[in-house]
C-alpha cells in the first residue's frame, strides 16, 4: 500500500514553492470528483502514483481512465480534488504554467495523434521546433536517435498515412520522448494491437522506462499485457479505486469484481444482463400490446 | 522545400489576382476615377423646389460634370431648398451671374444642377451664393398643367 | 404532454444558446491568437491558400457565367424600354452590392468551409487536437487563428475577382454578343456605379461574410462530436448554417447600407 500523506490545500498556491508531501511520489491525487452532465465518473478518487517505475491504472470501458489522464495533464478540470504533479496543483495553474508542466510530459495517445499533413521525421521534431532553439543539425542528430529509440530511423519519410497502427504509435512514443520528459502517459496503448507490435510496444514501454529514468502512468483494460509490464496497479470500478497493489498481490485479491475483471468471466457483479424486466413479464406485456 | 516555395508562389499570384480586380472595379466599374475627393470648393444655391435632386447628383455646366452636390436643406425662414454644391477646384472661374437649374437627364431619368454661365467679369468663390436659380421641372404638374390647358381649349 | 413539449422547447433553448455561448469563447481564443499568427506568417500563406487559391477556379467560373446570365437576361428586360444602354450599370451594380458578395460566399462555405469543418473535425476525432495541447502547443492559435485570418483575407479578395470577371462576362454577352455600344456599358456604369456608396460596402460584406463563414466552420469543427458520424454532420451543419447567416446577415447589411 502507499503511504497517504496529509492533504495540505492551504499549500497549493502556484506562486509558492510547491509542497511535497512524499519525495517518492510524482503524481498525488486526493479526493478527485468528476462529473459529465449527471454522471459521476470519477468519485472522491485518491491515487498516489511513485516515481521511476510502470504504474497501471485499470478498470472497463468507460469508468474514466481516459479522464483520469486528461485530468492529471490539465486537459479537463475536476468538479472537486486536488492533483499534483511533481508538487505543482494541476488544478490551479494558468495557462503558462500548465503549458510550461506539459512540456515535461508525454503522452501516448490511443491513435498516435500523428499530424497527418506532417512527416514522420517532422512529426517527431515538431516538439523540438516549438520548444527549443537547436540549430537544424543538432535537431536533426535528436531526432534520428528518438526514431532510432522506436526503431523506426528508416521510416522517417514516410507520411502517417503510410504507417500501420502499431508503427504510428512508436512513432508517437517518439515524439512524446522528443523533450526527455520526466514522465510519458499512455491511453490504452495495447488496443487493437497484433501480437508482435503487442510485444513491441510492451518492451519499448519497459525499456524507455528504465533506460530514462523515466515515471510511465499506463491506462489499459487489457490485463495480461498491463499486468505483465507494470510494477503496481490500481483497479478502479465506477469511479473510485477497488483494489491496488503489485500484479501479483491484484492476482491473488479475493473480491468478486476483481476476479470478474482480471479472470474475464462472463457473469458475477457485473451481470451479464443488462437490467430490465424478466423475460416472461416483458413477452407478456408486448403480446398484450 | 519547393512545395513550400509553390505554395507562397500561388499565394502571391492570388493576392495579385484579387487586388488587380479590386482596382479594376475601383477604376474601371466605379467613379472612383471620377471623383476627386473632398477637394474643390462649395456653391451655394436656393430653389422653391429641388425635385429628386439628391446627395452626390451631378453639377454640370455645357454637359461636363464639373461638380457634385453635397448637401440638401430645407431653410425654415424662407421655405427654399438649400442646395450645396462641391466644385472642382480647377474650375475656379465661374461668372457671378451664373444661372442654376435642376434638369432632368431623359423622360424618367435622374435629376442633376447644370449651370449656365453668365458674363460677369467677377468669378464665384468659395462659399457665395448663385443667386439665379429656377427650379426643377415635377412631372406631375405639368401633366397637370397641361391637361388643365387641353381641358380649357375644348371646352 | 403538453408540459413536456414546452420543456422540449426550453431544453432546445438552453442547448442552443450554450452553443452559442461556447461558439463566442472560440472565437475569442482564436481572436487571441492573431499576434502569435502574424509573428510567423507563413502559417497565414498556407491558409489563404487552403481557402483563396483553392477556391479561385469555382469563384472564377461561377462569375464569368453569373455575369454572362446577368448580361443576357438585362438586355431582354432592359431593352423593352429602350435602355439597354444601361446593361452595363445594372450588371455591375447586381454584381458588385450583392451578387459577389454573397454568391462567393456561399461557394466558399461550401467548398473551403466544409474542408474547413471536416479538417478540424478529423482532427479532433484523431486526438491530433489533444496531442498539439499535451505537446503544450495551443492548438486554437496554431490551427485555428490562421484558417480564421485566411479566410478573413481571401474573401474579399475571391469576392472582387467573382464581381470583376462577372462585369467581363457581362461585357462579353452584351457588347460582344448583343451589339451594345462598348462606350456605353462603361460610362453609364462609370456615371452610376459609386466606389464608396457600392464597391467599398460589397467589400465590407463580403469581409463580414468572411468572418462568419471561416467562424461557423472552424467552431463546427472544433465542437464536433469525435466520432466519423459527428464529424460528417459537423460538416452539412457547417455549409447549412453559414449559408442561413450569409442571406440573412445580407439583408440586414444591405439595409443598414442602402436603407437610406
Amino acid at each position: 500500500m502507499t503511504s497517504r500523506a496529509p492533504i495540505h490545500e492551504q499549500d497549493a498556491r502556484p506562486d509558492q514553492e510547491p509542497f511535497v508531501a512524499d519525495p517518492d511520489v510524482l503524481v498525488e491525487i486526493r479526493g478527485l470528483s468528476f462529473r459529465h452532465g449527471s454522471r459521476v465518473i470519477l468519485d472522491n478518487l485518491d491515487l498516489d502514483i511513485r516515481r521511476s517505475g510502470v504504474t497501471a491504472v485499470m478498470g472497463p470501458s468507460g469508468t474514466g481512465k481516459t479522464t483520469l489522464l486528461k485530468l492529471i495533464t490539465g486537459q479537463l478540470r475536476p468538479d472537486a480534488g486536488s492533483i499534483r504533479v511533481d508538487g505543482e496543483e494541476v488544478t490551479r495553474l494558468d495557462r503558462t504554467a500548465l503549458y510550461r508542466l506539459r512540456r515535461r510530459m508525454g503522452m501516448l495517445f490511443q491513435s498516435g495523434a500523428l499530424l497527418t499533413d506532417l512527416s514522420v521525421f517532422d512529426n517527431v521534431a515538431y516538439p523540438l521546433r516549438e520548444h527549443t532553439d537547436l540549430s537544424p543539425s543538432m535537431r536533426r542528430k535528436l531526432v534520428l536517435l528518438k526514431l532510432e529509440a522506436v526503431g523506426l530511423r528508416g521510416a522517417r519519410d514516410l507520411m502517417p498515412s503510410q504507417l500501420s497502427g502499431g508503427m504510428a504509435r512508436r512513432v508517437a512514443l517518439a515524439r512524446a520522448i522528443a523533450l526527455d520528459p520526466m514522465m510519458i502517459l499512455y491511453d490504452e496503448p495495447f488496443t487493437g494491437q497484433d501480437p508482435i507490435s503487442m510485444g513491441m510496444l510492451m518492451a519499448l514501454i519497459r525499456q524507455l522506462n528504465d533506460a530514462a529514468g523515466l515515471t510511465s502512468i499506463l491506462v489499459s483494460h487489457d490485463v495480461r499485457e498491463t499486468s505483465s509490464i507494470a510494477d503496481y496497479l490500481f483497479v478502479i470500478h465506477e469511479g473510485r479505486v477497488i483494489a491496488c497493489g503489485t500484479p501479483a498481490e491484484i492476482a491473488a485479491d479475493r473480491s468478486a469484481w476483481v476476479r470478474q475483471f482480471m479472470d474475464g468471466l462472463p457473469d458475477g457483479p457485473v451481470p451479464f444482463h443488462y437490467p430490465g424486466p424478466s423475460l416472461s413479464d416483458d413477452l407478456h406485456s408486448r403480446a398484450s400490446a | 522545400m519547393g512545395k513550400r516555395r509553390n505554395v507562397e508562389l500561388m499565394v502571391g499570384t492570388f493576392m495579385a489576382l484579387g487586388l488587380i480586380a479590386l482596382f479594376f472595379l475601383a477604376m474601371h466599374v466605379s467613379n472612383l476615377s471620377l471623383v476627386t475627393g473632398g477637394e474643390g470648393y462649395l456653391l451655394n444655391a436656393r430653389f422653391a423646389n429641388v425635385g429628386s435632386l439628391k446627395v452626390r447628383s451631378p453639377v454640370t455646366m455645357a454637359g461636363v460634370r464639373i461638380g457634385r452636390v453635397e448637401s440638401v436643406r430645407f431653410d425654415k425662414a424662407t421655405y427654399e431648398a438649400v442646395v450645396s454644391m462641391r466644385i472642382d477646384a480647377e474650375i475656379d472661374s465661374i461668372p457671378e451671374d451664373t444661372f442654376a437649374n435642376i434638369f432632368t437627364s431623359g423622360l424618367l431619368g435622374e435629376q442633376y444642377i447644370g449651370l449656365e454661365p453668365g458674363g460677369s467679369p467677377d468669378y464665384l468663390r468659395d462659399g457665395e451664393e448663385i443667386a439665379n436659380t429656377q427650379s426643377a421641372l415635377v412631372l406631375e404638374q405639368m401633366i397637370g398643367q397641361f391637361l388643365f390647358k387641353k381641358a380649357g381649349e375644348s371646352g | 404532454m403538453w408540459l413536456d413539449s414546452v420543456a422540449g422547447l426550453g431544453r432546445g433553448v438552453l442547448t442552443a444558446l450554450e452553443r452559442l455561448g461556447r461558439a463566442h469563447l472560440l472565437l475569442l481564443a482564436i481572436l487571441l491568437g492573431v499576434g502569435e499568427v502574424l509573428r510567423r506568417p507563413r502559417l497565414l500563406w498556407e491558409q489563404i491558400y487552403n481557402i483563396g487559391v483553392l477556391s479561385l477556379l469555382i469563384v472564377g467560373v461561377s462569375g464569368l457565367f453569373v455575369g454572362m446570365v446577368l448580361g443576357l437576361q438585362g438586355y431582354y428586360v432592359l431593352s423593352q424600354f429602350g435602355a439597354e444602354q444601361s446593361l452595363g450599370v445594372m450588371v455591375a451594380a447586381s454584381l458588385v452590392r450583392e451578387l459577389g458578395p454573397v454568391v462567393t460566399a456561399l461557394l466558399v462555405a461550401g467548398r473551403a468551409g466544409s474542408a474547413l469543418t471536416a479538417e478540424i473535425g478529423l482532427m479532433k476525432a484523431t486526438e491530433q487536437l489533444s496531442g498539439l495541447e499535451m505537446m503544450a502547443v495551443d492548438p486554437v492559435r496554431r490551427i485555428l487563428t490562421p484558417r480564421f485570418l485566411g479566410g478573413l483575407v481571401a474573401m474579399p479578395m475571391l469576392a472582387a475577382i467573382f464581381s470583376a470577371v462577372g462585369v467581363l462576362g457581362g461585357y462579353f454577352v452584351g457588347v460582344g454578343l448583343l451589339g451594345i455600344d462598348d462606350g456605353a456599358y462603361w460610362s453609364q456604369m462609370r456615371a452610376k456605379i459609386d466606389f464608396e456608396e457600392d464597391v467599398v460596402n460589397g467589400v465590407v460584406k463580403s469581409l463580414v461574410f468572411g468572418v462568419f463563414v471561416t467562424w461557423i466552420a472552424l467552431f463546427q469543427g472544433h465542437d464536433t462530436v469525435p466520432t466519423s458520424e459527428g464529424v460528417s454532420r459537423s460538416t452539412t451543419r457547417s455549409v447549412v448554417h453559414s449559408a442561413l447567416v450569409v442571406l440573412g446577415l445580407d439583408f440586414v447589411l444591405t439595409a443598414l447600407m442602402f436603407g437610406d
